[in-house]
Order: C-alpha cells, then structure tokens, then sequence
C-alpha cells in the first residue's frame, strides 16, 4: 500500500502507541493526537520514526468540536487529507451504577463516543474526495458483554459499534469502510491500574491464558486498514484471546 | 459569473464526480427522482461546488437544494455576493 495519512487519536499511550507504531512500520505518515502528555506523544512519534514511517504529533480535546476542527485543519495542512482514522482515544471513570457522579458518565461518553462522531465527521469529507477511507475504532469487550463498575465505558463502547454499523451503510459504496476492534485484556496503563488480583483472576477467564499485548490489537487494526480487508464493513473484531465466548 | 458558465461547470461535475449521463442532465431535472442521486451523491456534489468555486454552502440550504437549476441559484448567489 501507497503511504497514507493516518490519525490516531490517544496515539501517546498504551494500545494509541502500539497502532502508531505499526502504521510507522507499514511506511505510513502517522499523526498522533494527544490530550494532555505531549512527551509520551513524542516517544510515540519517535517509535513511528524508528519504523520508517513519519509522524507528527498534535495535541486536542477530542471530545471538543473546536478542538476537534482546528485539529483536522492542522492536519489538512501539514499532512494532507486523513484517509485512516483510527478512534482510539479513551478513559475509564470506573463507578458502580449506585455511585456513579453525572460527571464521571459524561466525561466518559464525551471522551470514548462524541468523539468518534467528531472525528469521523471531520474524516468523512477528505475520504468520500477521494473515493476511499478507513475508519476504524477501538471498541471493548466491556461494550458487547458488559462488566460492573463500568456502564459509562460500557455504553460508550457499545455505542460506538452502532455508529460504526450505521456510517457503514451510509459510505460502502463510496469505497470507506468502518469498522471496530474489540480488544479484552490488554496490557496497559489502564489495565494495570486495576491491579494484580483483578488481573490474574481475568487471565483464569482468558482461553488463550494470558492478556494480550497492545501490539496484538494493532496487527489487527492494521488488517482492517489494509486492501485484504477491503470488503470487511460494519464489524466488529473482538481481539480477547478468547475472553467473551 | 454568468449563470451560463455556472450551469456548464455543474453539468461538468455531475458526469465527473457522480458518473450522470450527460444527455439526462436538464436544469429541471430532480437529483433523486430523475438522475437518481442518492442523499449522499447530493452532499458529494455540493462539495465538488464549493470546491470549484470557493464557496461555503451552508447545510440548512443544502437540504432545501432538489433540482439542479436551485443547485446553480445558491451556487450563482453565493459567488455573485
């Protein structure tokens, strides 16, 4: 494949850096978008060098419309044209339903689901020109089969498997795919935050026995981003080792 | 601009951009009753317009947009502002 523009947004950390760093290695032009650490964007950036890719990083609230515009102006013109999009940017404000702050669901729902909307908006105008795209999002198991302490992150997740299916009817013939990669266990900050035992009793639940590394949600971003996967749209590709079956 | 050569460039584009007969293009014509442009064929247009000719068209007048021939006034009107 021809190297393309791609933007991943939450690129400066965790599974963001792992799909940065494997369309740097695919010889692509990598834009990593970042909310507040623009240093571990860098690292990313630099991991994309590494690879023989280029990059640029840009720093911005994805859950802002504003944001999100000046964003993709910035892109336009240092870039050119988004034409993969990879929604990958997200939080957790973990609460049991009982507990759970107005604030907490909003954050979550404006950071994990406007934001995909706001982007592939943005996206959606330079692909639909050139008569191909790629949207991928990363979705959760927690959005297909739920988990307590989790219904913000949960709905957002499953929302954005809706939105994906619903944009994939709109732009199919227009030779844009969008689809969702649905990743279980993943070894990352956001994981690790929950601690050791929460963890190692998660792998005893895991087919493949252990949790996955954010390289091996990458490949899989990657594949549906390629020509291979060019008739694949709507989808969702749960990537759990074997986690919700 | 004249209307003419607004009315020529937007024939241009339909063939170009969204793959329209050229004998089946009239000013009258409906885009999805008669050239059978689907909703988002329409929206493709309208950008391939703002493109050629620098303009912004807003989406509430896009919506309101059905013939070519209102295609061509908003193009006119915005141009001509």
């Amino acid at each position: 494949m021809e190297p393309k523009v791609v933007l991943v947004t939450g690129g400066s950390r965790g599974i963001g850096r792992a799909i940065a760093s494997h369309f740097g290695s695919l010889g692509h032009r990598v834009v990593i978008n970042y909310a507040s650490n623009a240093a571990a964007a860098e690292e990313s950036a630099a991991a994309v060098r590494a690879g023989g890719g280029e990059a640029m990083t840009i720093g911005a609230d994805v859950g802002d419309a504003a944001a999100v515009d000046a964003m993709f102006s910035e892109i336009a013109e240092k870039m050119g044209p988004v034409e993969i999009l990879v929604n990958n940017a997200g939080i957790t404000r973990d609460d049991l339903m009982l507990r759970m702050k107005v604030e907490q669901w909003d954050e979550v729902i404006a950071t994990n689901l406007r934001s995909v909307y706001l982007c592939s908006k943005a996206a959606l105008r330079g692909m639909l020109r050139a008569k191909w795209g790629r949207i991928i999002s990363v979705g959760s198991v927690s959005g297909i089969a739920g988990n307590p302490g989790q219904a913000n992150y949960a709905a957002a997740k499953a929302g954005i498997i809706g939105f994906s299916k619903s944009l994939a009817k709109e732009v199919g013939s227009r030779g844009i795919t969008v689809n969702v990669v649905a990743p279980g266990f993943i070894e990352t900050d956001m994981t690790a935050a929950l601690g050791e035992d929460v963890t190692s009793s998660a792998a005893g639940n895991i087919a493949v026995g252990r949790l996955g590394q954010p390289d091996e949600i990458a490949s899989a971003v990657g594949y549906l981003a390629s020509e291979n996967a060019s008739y694949i749209t709507g989808q969702t590709l749960v990537v759990d080792g074997g986690l919700a079956l | 601009m004249e209307r003419s050569a607004i009315e020529s460039k937007m024939v241009d584009l339909l063939v170009e951009e969204l793959g329209i007969e050229r004998d089946k293009i009239t000013m009258a014509a409906k885009f999805e009753e008669d050239l059978e442009v689907d909703s988002l064929g329409v929206v493709e247009l309208l950008m391939a317009l703002e493109d050629n000719f620098d303009v912004n068209i807003p989406d509430e007048e896009a919506e309101a947009i059905t013939t070519v021939s209102e295609a061509v006034d908003i193009v006119e009107a915005k141009v001509n502002a």
